[in-house]
């Protein structure tokens, strides 16, 4: 069966909200209700059909083309199946997913996977700023699952991260990893100023030295022995990650923020 | 029935439901693992006064072992639930977290979840840190020579204990060799222990004592040396030694697999190694559900 595809006719001037578009709404839809669907685009609200050319069937794997950065929200709690993007997303991309799998073969706006709970999100290109964050306001981020940066993640990566991992294959900005709760974030590129800035617990795992605030402790080199259980589980990954090459169990160990309860950790390769 | 000489009584082992788990241990080297191995799993042949039933099932090679390094599979079996996790979380706590490198794994993803690291965490003093990887907790809890690393919990499945087989040979070498031989082909039967020393026990016990505080003692139709004494002895004049092997299992397949090839391999050495008969312990079934039929097992 083919994929369920939102062709984009033409790119409009306001944001449009894209989450009703989601799996496990759409597979309780024929295709005419489908089509009816009401999205949010700036102050009015447009008919899918109006927006999208719609064509395949399978609602459990949906796919947008010629998509641009103003479709918000796309996958927003999400419960199952696949989202594939063709272009660029939005912001909220993955916002509180539960399960399932969204791929964006462009760039990714703000807040991508923020507060999600499971499934997987993949990015092939560049992220906004709070990937995998909490909703300003909000006392929790991402909760569980994995988000995937092939390019650079802006600033404020996993903010209030709570439970889950995030990978990035390039550069992360400024604040990575602030005011971490628990979690994983690994960074294969460089880090921005004030890494882990308030973080509680959780591990920031790097291959380049970062530039660490005073209130980050030095801890000496070791070899740890669930590094090589967490590489083990990225081998099926799309990604560097995957490769036994890039894993290592050597590392600098770093403690911190002491300015918070100090019971985060900077790991970098050695 | 007589298989090269030696006759399959016609007789069962009766076992009885027991509370079985897993756990895989590692450490650098196979050395370290096999001595944190041995020390949780000591002082747990019989659940009469050891609590537990415990034993090394077998050696696992890195691409076998959750962290990839040289590691052991042990299993322990305890009459209920709560008997098992107990034991559990004591032996990991003082054997395996006192272990120079070692680290330890759930060895049953299914079943119910009892602790296995989930309370040892506690020894971190609020430095440990847990990580979830692949949907699974492991606590990190450091220790002065580095970390020790701990999956949260293993799973606690139904099992089997107490199945056995008696070997009535004429002499005591000759008991001790056939058993021998036996244990070598049952440590290749996955799922089961023999949790005796050596897996071989010289004192098979019956229910009951004439002293009155004692819930097991001798099994005196078994004793060589009682054969005028006792009331009703099960030994021919020829049998000198009998031995006993007890296995413990996760399912009634996996004692029927291992006790056939122990048999077997008594059997093999013969009536003219000194193997005489192979009997098996039971209570007249009233003890255990489980029969194992030593003929239907042989056949």
């Amino acid at each position: 069966m083919s994929a369920l595809t939102f062709t984009l006719k033409t790119q409009p001037n306001q944001r449009v909200d894209m989450s009703p578009l989601v799996c496990h709404v759409l597979e309780k839809l024929d295709a005419t209700e489908i089509a009816a669907i009401k999205l949010h685009c700036g102050k009015s609200k447009m008919r899918v059909d109006e927006l999208f050319t719609i064509s395949g069937y399978d609602p459990k794997h949906i796919l947008i083309r010629n998509s641009f950065n103003k479709l918000d929200y796309i996958g927003k709690d999400l419960d199952g199946g696949i989202i594939h993007v063709e272009g660029d997303a939005g912001a909220y991309c993955g916002m509180g997913m539960k399960t399932g799998a969204i791929k964006v073969f462009g760039n990714a706006g703000i807040y991508a996977g923020c507060e999600m709970k499971k499934g997987q999100l993949e990015i092939d290109g560049n992220t906004g700023d709070f990937l995998g964050g909490a909703l300003a306001g909000n006392k929790m981020g991402m909760k569980g699952g994995l988000i995937l940066v092939k390019g650079n993640a802006g600033d404020r990566v996993g903010d209030h991260l709570r439970r889950g991992t995030i990978l990035i294959e390039g550069s992360a900005g400024d604040y990575c990893g602030s005011r971490m709760i628990a979690g994983t974030i690994a960074v294969m590129g460089f880090t921005g100023k004030f890494l882990g800035h308030s973080m509680r617990r959780g591990t920031l795992l790097l291959w380049n030295a970062p530039k660490l605030s005073a209130s980050f402790n030095d801890c000496g080199s070791h070899t740890l022995a669930f590094l090589p259980m967490l590489f083990n589980s990225f081998k099926e990954l799309n990604s560097p990650f995957a490769n036994p090459q890039n894993a290592f169990n050597r590392v600098q160990r770093y403690a911190g923020d002491m300015a918070e309860i100090g019971r985060g950790e900077v790991l970098v390769k050695i | 029935m007589i298989i090269n000489g030696v006759t399959i009584d016609a007789t069962f082992a009766e076992a009885f439901p027991m509370k079985g788990t897993r756990a895989i241990i590692t450490a650098q080297n196979e050395k370290w693992a096999m001595i944190a191995a041995q020390a949780m799993t000591g002082f747990a042949t019989s659940v009469i006064a050891c609590g537990c039933e415990a034993g090394i099932e077998r050696t696992l090679t890195p691409d076998e072992t959750p962290d990839g390094r040289p590691g052991v599979a042990i299993m322990i079996f305890a009459m209920g639930g709560k008997g098992l996790a107990k034991q559990l979380e004591t032996r990991a706590g003082q054997c395996v977290l006192t272990s120079p490198t070692s680290a330890l794994f759930a060895g049953i993803n299914g079943g119910i979840r009892i602790p296995l690291g989930k309370n040892l965490r506690y020894f971190g003093d609020g430095f440990q840190t847990s990580k979830v990887i692949s949907g699974k907790r492991y606590w990190r809890i450091p220790v002065m020579d580095g970390e020790f690393l701990a999956e949260a919990t293993t799973g606690q499945v139904d099992a089997i204990g107490g199945g056995n087989f008696l070997v009535l040979a004429q002499s005591q070498p000759q008991a001790l060799a056939a058993c021998e031989a036996a244990i070598e082909e049952m440590k290749k039967i996955p799922n089961v222990i023999m949790p005796f020393p050596g897996g071989v026990v010289r004192s098979g016990s019956k229910v009951g004592s004439k002293y009155k505080s004692l819930g097991a003692s001798t099994n005196d139709a078994f004793c060589p040396t009682l054969k005028g004494s006792t009331k009703k002895t099960d030994l021919s004049p020829d049998i000198e030694s009998v031995m006993e092997i007890v296995i413990d299992g996760l399912t009634k397949e996996d004692i029927d697999k291992a006790m056939r090839v122990g048999i077997q391999a008594v059997c093999d050495l013969g009536a003219e190694n000194g193997i005489m008969r192979i009997s098996a312990g039971n209570y007249g079934g009233k003890l255990g559900p489980f029969h194992f039929h030593l003929q239907e097992i042989m056949a």
